[in-house]
C-alpha cells in the first residue's frame, strides 16, 4: 500500500502504474495503455485504448479482450524502451503466456510477477528467476498448509478415478478453470483411457494452445455429440461454473471431480459438493513462494491478493522487508471470476 | 490404518450413498475380522474418549513443522479443523504406515492414555513420521477423540446387510447397546443363526424416528385411523427391564442408567422382559419444567439430594416395544398401546407418577386438532406426532406411518452484527452470525445462529463480511449493521447470562429479509413483549 512517493512503480485507483513511462500494468480501470501479465480476467480487463502482451499470449489476449482490442506483442525477454524505460516481459510458469513484468529506470529494477508457480508445467514456459530491487508478488496460497503433491502424483490419481469410473460404466466430469487448468488437465492425463470430451468454453481455449504447440490429446466437443451413450466410461473437461448448470444432465451417470489448489482443504472440497477433488493448482504453494521471493533478492516485496498479511509478517519475521498491497487480483477463488469463465461457451 | 484410510478418505469425499456402501462393503471384504470390528466401532459414531490433548498435539505439531504459533492460528482459521491443520502442516512424506487398524488402536493409541508427556510425545512423533498426510488425519483425528466420518448409522447397516445378506432390521438390532470390538463379535454380527438367546440383556431396540409433516395433515386421510400424541421435548430413552435389571438408553446409545435414579428406582418394578420408548422430562407440579433444567441437571456430575428434589424427572411413555420377553415391534400400534396400557396400569401409584402414559389427543376431525395443537406452548410442548394406529414400530426415521407436526416457530427480525468463519465445510466462509435487536439506538447481541441459507446466500453474506468489517477481534468480525434476517425459534426464557437478558431455545435463520433495512428490525421492547405473552399463556 504504501510505496514511496514519486517511486518508479506505484498503486493508483486504476492499478500499478508507471509514471515515467507512462503505462500501467494489469490496470482494472480504463487506461490508455495496458501491459498485461497474463489472460485471466482479474488481471485483463477489457476496455483499454492499447495493450502489450507478450508473444505467446496473443492469440489468449485476443479470444479474452474486445474482438477490436489493439494488441501489440513483444517476446520473452527482450528489452522495449518506453520513454527510456526498459520493459520486458519473462515466464512466470502460471499458464501460456503467462509473464512477469520487468520494469526498470536508471538501474532501479521492478518485477511485477502477476501469477506464478515454480511446479513443472509442460503447457507454458517455466518460471524465471529475476534479481530486482522490488518484488510484487501474489499470496493466493501464502499459508503453510499450502504444499503440492507433486503433478504426475495427481494425475495418477485423476487417471486411476477416471479408470474405475469406467468399470462402473459412469463419465468422469472434472471441473477446472477453462484457461489454462483445463489444457494443464488435457495434457496430464492418460488419453488412452478413453474419449476425452469438453465443454464450449475449454474447447475453444484449447484449439489456442494446439496451435500454440502444446501437445494436447484428442477431444471433442460436448455438444457435437448426439447419442449420449458415448459419455459413458469417458472423461469430460467443463469449467467450474457448469457444475451448477443443466449442462451435466447429458452425460447420465456421472462421477464429478475439481481439480485446484484449494482442493488441499477438505472443507473446501466438501463445500463444492463433488465426488473428488484433486490438487492441482497454478499457483504457488508456501515453499515455492518462499523460494522465489528469496531468488529475487528484492530489497522489498510487495505482497498482494491471498493471505498477504499473513505471508507480509512471516517475511516480516524472517528478516525480509515485506509491504502488503492491495490490489483487485483475486488468485483463482473468487466467485467473480468463475462466473466468468463460462462466458466463453460456444 | 492403511485400507482404514483409504476408506475414510474415500467416505469423505463421496455425496453418493451409493458409493459410500460399496466403500463400506469393499473394506469389511478386504480387512481383517479384527480391523473390520474397530473401523465398525468407529464408523458407528463410537470412540474412545480424548487420549493425548489437542494442545499438546498441536504443540508437538509445531516444533516438528517449525511454525510459529500465529501462523498456526491463521491456519487454523482457513481449514476449520486442528487435526488436519496439524496433518497439512507436517513436512510430506510419501511412505504409507501398513500398521493393522486394530494394532494401532490396542497396542499403540489406547495404552497412551494417562502415560506421561515424554511417553506420549515420543510415540505421537514416531507414528507421524511414518504416515502420509492421510493417514496422520485419521491418527489425529482418533487420538484426540474426535473422529467422525459422514456416514449415518443406517448407511452402514446397508453395508453389512448386504455383505451378509441378513435383514436391515437384525444387523441394526445386534448393533445396538456396548459391544467390543472383537473378531469374535464381528463374526457373531454377520452369523447367519438367529439365537435370541445370545442378545445381551441390555441390548436396546433402534429408535423409530418420524419427519416434519411437509403437506396437510387432511391429506393422511381418516382421522380415526391416526393417534395425536403431544410432542415433548425432552430426552428420547429407551427403559428395558429383563432379568432384575434396568438400563435406561438414550436415542444416541448412551447408558443413562445412572444419571436417572428415579426412573431406575421405579424401573424394578416393571416385570421382567419390559421395554418402554418415551421422553425423559424434567417435571414438578403436573407440568414440564424449561429445558434448560434438564440441561442444568445433566451437566452436574453427582446428582445432590438439592438437585434431585428441584429438577425431578419422569419418563412420558410413547411405547411398548417387549412385552413378557417377547419383541412386539412388529405389531400394531393400537396393539402395542393396549399392552402398554396394561403394563401401566398394573404398575405401584408411586411408578405410576414416574411412568405416565402419553395423552392420547381426542378430536373429531382435523380442524379440531389443529385448534387443539394452538395450545402447544401453553403445555410446553413442540406440537403434535401423529401416529398411524396400524403401524409396526420401524428401525430409523421414516416417512409414512409417523409424522411430526410441529407448531410454527416464534420469529424476530434481527441484524446481522458479528460474523465467525465456519468449522468443517464451512472452515473459509463466514457463517457463525450473531443477530443484534435495537435498543434505543444501539443493536444488542441477541441470538447466534448459524444455519437456515443455502450455499449462495451463505456466499452472498460472506462477500458481505469481507467488504464490511469494521473490526475484528480475534476470530470475530464486526460487521456495518445492514443485512436484515428473520430468526426463528422454539421458546423465549429470561436470562442474566445474556446482554438482551433473554436466552432462545434452537435459533436459526428462517429467511433473509432483503426487503427490510435495519432500522426496520425488532426491538429489544417486542422480544419482551413477545417474552411476557409466552410465559403468560404457559401459566
Amino acid at each position: 500500500m504504501c510505496m514511496k512517493r514519486g517511486s518508479l512503480i506505484s498503486l493508483t485507483a486504476r492499478g500499478l502504474y508507471c509514471k515515467r513511462g507512462d503505462f500501467y500494468i494489469d490496470p482494472w480501470r480504463p487506461v490508455d495503455r495496458a501491459i498485461l501479465t497474463h489472460s485471466h480476467s482479474d488481471h485483463a480487463y477489457r476496455g483499454n485504448k492499447s495493450y502489450l502482451v507478450v508473444k505467446d499470449g496473443e492469440e489468449l489476449a485476443r479470444i479474452r479482450l474486445d474482438e477490436d482490442a489493439l494488441i501489440k506483442t513483444q517476446p520473452y525477454g527482450k528489452k522495449l524502451d518506453i520513454d527510456g524505460v526498459k520493459v520486458s516481459f519473462h515466464p512466470a510458469g502460471h499458464i501460456l503466456g503467462s509473464s512477469q513484468v520487468r520494469v526498470e529506470f536508471q538501474g532501479e529494477v521492478w518485477v511485477i510477477s502477476g501469477d506464478y508457480k515454480l511446479t513443472p508445467d509442460p503447457t507454458c514456459a517455466p518460471f524465471e528467476p529475476i534479481k530486482c530491487n522490488y518484488f510484487i508478488t501474489e499470496a493466493t496460497f501464502g499459508l503453510p498448509i499450502y504444499k503440492w503433491t507433486p503433478p504426475e502424483q495427481v494425475f495418477g490419481e485423476i487417471n486411476d478415478w477416471w479408470r474405475r469410473n469406467q468399470d462402473r460404466g459412469k463419465a468422469s466430469v472434472i471441473f477446472a478453470y477453462s484457461l489454462g487448468k483445463a489444457q494443464r488437465v488435457l495434457n496430464g492425463v492418460d488419453g488412452t483411457i478413453g474419449p476425452i470430451y469438453t465443454h464450449g468454453a475449454v474447447e475453444r481455449i484449447t484449439n489456442a494452445y494446439r496451435r500454440a504447440g502444446v501437445p494436447i490429446h484428442k477431444t471433442t466437443y460436448a455438444g457435437s455429440v448426439t447419442n449420449r451413450k458415448e459419455f459413458a466410461g469417458s472423461l469430460i473437461v467443463g469449467p467450474p461454473s457448469a457444475q451448477a448448470s443443466t449442462w451435466l444432465r447429458r452425460f447420465g451417470s456421472i462421477s464429478t471431480g475439481f481439480a485446484s489448489g484449494w482442493m488441499m482443504v477438505r472443507g473446501a472440497r466438501r463445500q463444492r459438493a463433488i465426488d473428488r477433488g484433486f490438487v492441482l493448482s497454478d499457483h504457488a504453494d508456501w515453499p515455492e513462494l518462499q523460494t522465489a521471493i528469496r531468488a529475487t533478492q528484492a530489497e522489498t516485496v510487495y505482497v498482494t491478493h491471498g493471505f498477504a498479511p499473513e505471508m507480509v509478517r512471516w517475511l516480516n519475521e524472517n528478516a525480509m522487508n515485506a509491504v502488503p498491497l492491495k490490489t483487485h487480483f483475486v488468485g483463482d477463488d473468487a466467485p467473480e471470476l468463475l462466473d466468468e469463465e463460462s462466458e466463453g461457451a460456444v | 490404518m492403511k485400507l482404514f484410510t483409504e476408506l475414510y478418505v474415500e467416505l469423505d469425499q463421496t455425496n453418493k450413498t451409493n458409493e459410500k456402501v460399496e466403500a463400506m462393503k469393499f473394506y469389511f471384504e478386504h480387512a481383517t475380522k479384527h480391523d473390520s470390528a474397530w473401523a465398525l466401532y468407529f464408523l458407528s459414531g463410537r470412540k474412545p474418549r480424548q487420549i493425548v490433548p489437542s494442545k499438546l498435539l498441536r504443540q508437538w505439531g509445531l516444533e516438528m513443522s517449525g511454525i510459529p504459533e500465529w501462523l498456526y492460528a491463521e491456519s487454523r482459521d482457513t481449514v476449520g479443523d486442528g487435526a488436519e491443520t496439524i496433518a497439512l502442516l507436517l513436512p510430506n512424506i510419501t511412505d504409507v504406515d501398513q500398521t493393522p487398524l486394530h494394532t494401532l488402536v490396542e497396542d499403540q493409541l489406547l495404552p497412551l492414555r494417562g502415560s506421561d508427556e515424554e511417553t506420549q510425545k515420543t510415540a505421537v512423533t514416531e507414528a507421524w513420521s511414518r504416515m502420509n498426510y492421510s493417514q496422520r488425519l485419521v491418527y489425529n483425528k482418533l487420538i484426540t477423540g474426535a473422529f467422525r466420518v459422514g456416514v449415518s448409522q443406517l448407511l452402514v447397516i446397508r453395508a453389512l446387510s448386504q455383505l451378509s445378506e441378513l435383514p436391515t432390521d437384525v444387523i441394526a438390532h445386534r448393533l445396538m447397546g456396548e459391544w467390543t470390538p472383537s473378531p469374535e463379535f464381528f463374526e457373531k454380527l454377520l452369523s447367519p443363526e438367529l439365537d435370541s438367546d445370545e442378545t445381551p440383556i441390555a441390548r436396546p431396540y433402534p429408535f423409530h424416528l418420524a419427519h416434519q409433516i411437509d403437506f396437510l395433515p387432511e391429506d393422511l386421510g381418516k382421522i380415526s385411523d391416526w393417534q395425536a400424541e403431544w410432542k415433548w421435548d425432552g430426552i428420547r430413552a429407551q427403559v428395558i427391564k429383563r432379568q432384575d435389571e434396568v438400563f435406561i438408553w438414550s436415542r444416541g446409545e448412551d447408558l443413562m442408567t445412572e444419571r436417572f435414579p428415579e426412573i431406575q428406582e421405579a424401573a424394578y418394578v416393571l416385570p421382567n422382559g419390559t421395554v418402554l420408548d418415551g421422553e425423559l422430562l424434567p417435571w414438578r407440579y403436573g407440568r414440564v419444567l424449561p429445558f434448560t433444567e434438564m440441561q442444568r441437571r445433566i451437566g452436574r456430575k453427582n446428582l445432590s439430594p438439592k438437585i434431585l428434589s428441584e429438577v425431578p424427572v419422569i419418563l412420558q411413555c410413547y411405547d411398548l416395544l417387549e412385552y413378557e420377553g417377547r419383541d412386539i415391534r412388529s405389531f400394531e400400534f393400537a396393539t402395542r398401546r393396549e399392552f402398554l396400557e396394561k403394563v401401566l396400569s398394573e404398575l405401584p401409584a408411586a411408578s405410576r407418577e414416574v411412568f405416565r402414559i402419553t395423552e392420547s389427543v381426542q378430536a373429531a376431525d382435523w380442524a379440531h386438532l389443529a385448534a387443539h395443537r394452538e395450545k402447544s406452548r401453553e403445555l410446553g410442548v413442540e406440537g403434535f406426532m401423529l401416529k398411524h394406529r396400524g403401524s409396526p414400530y420401524r428401525v430409523g426415521r421414516h416417512r409414512g406411518d409417523w409424522w411430526k407436526w410441529k407448531i410454527d416457530p416464534l420469529t424476530v427480525d434481527a441484524v446481522l452484527i458479528y460474523a465467525q468463519k465456519g468449522s468443517g465445510k464451512r472452515s473459509n466462509l463466514f457463517t457463525d452470525y450473531t443477530f443484534g435487536v435495537w435498543k434505543d439506538d444501539e443493536l444488542v447481541p441477541f441470538a447466534k445462529a448459524y444455519s437456515g441459507l443455502n450455499d449462495a446466500e451463505i456466499r452472498k453474506v460472506d462477500r458481505f463480511v469481507r467488504d464490511n468489517t469494521i473490526e475484528a477481534f480475534g476470530p470475530v468480525r464486526s460487521v456495518k449493521a445492514e443485512l436484515v434476517f428473520e430468526l426463528a425459534f422454539e421458546a423465549i426464557q429470561r436470562s442474566t447470562r445474556h446482554r438482551s437478558g433473554v436466552a432462545v431455545r434452537f435459533p436459526r435463520i428462517s429467511r433473509w429479509r432483503e426487503d427490510k433495512r435495519p432500522e426496520d428490525a425488532d426491538s429489544l421492547q417486542t422480544v419482551f413483549e413477545m417474552l411476557d405473552a409466552y410465559q403468560t399463556a404457559a401459566k
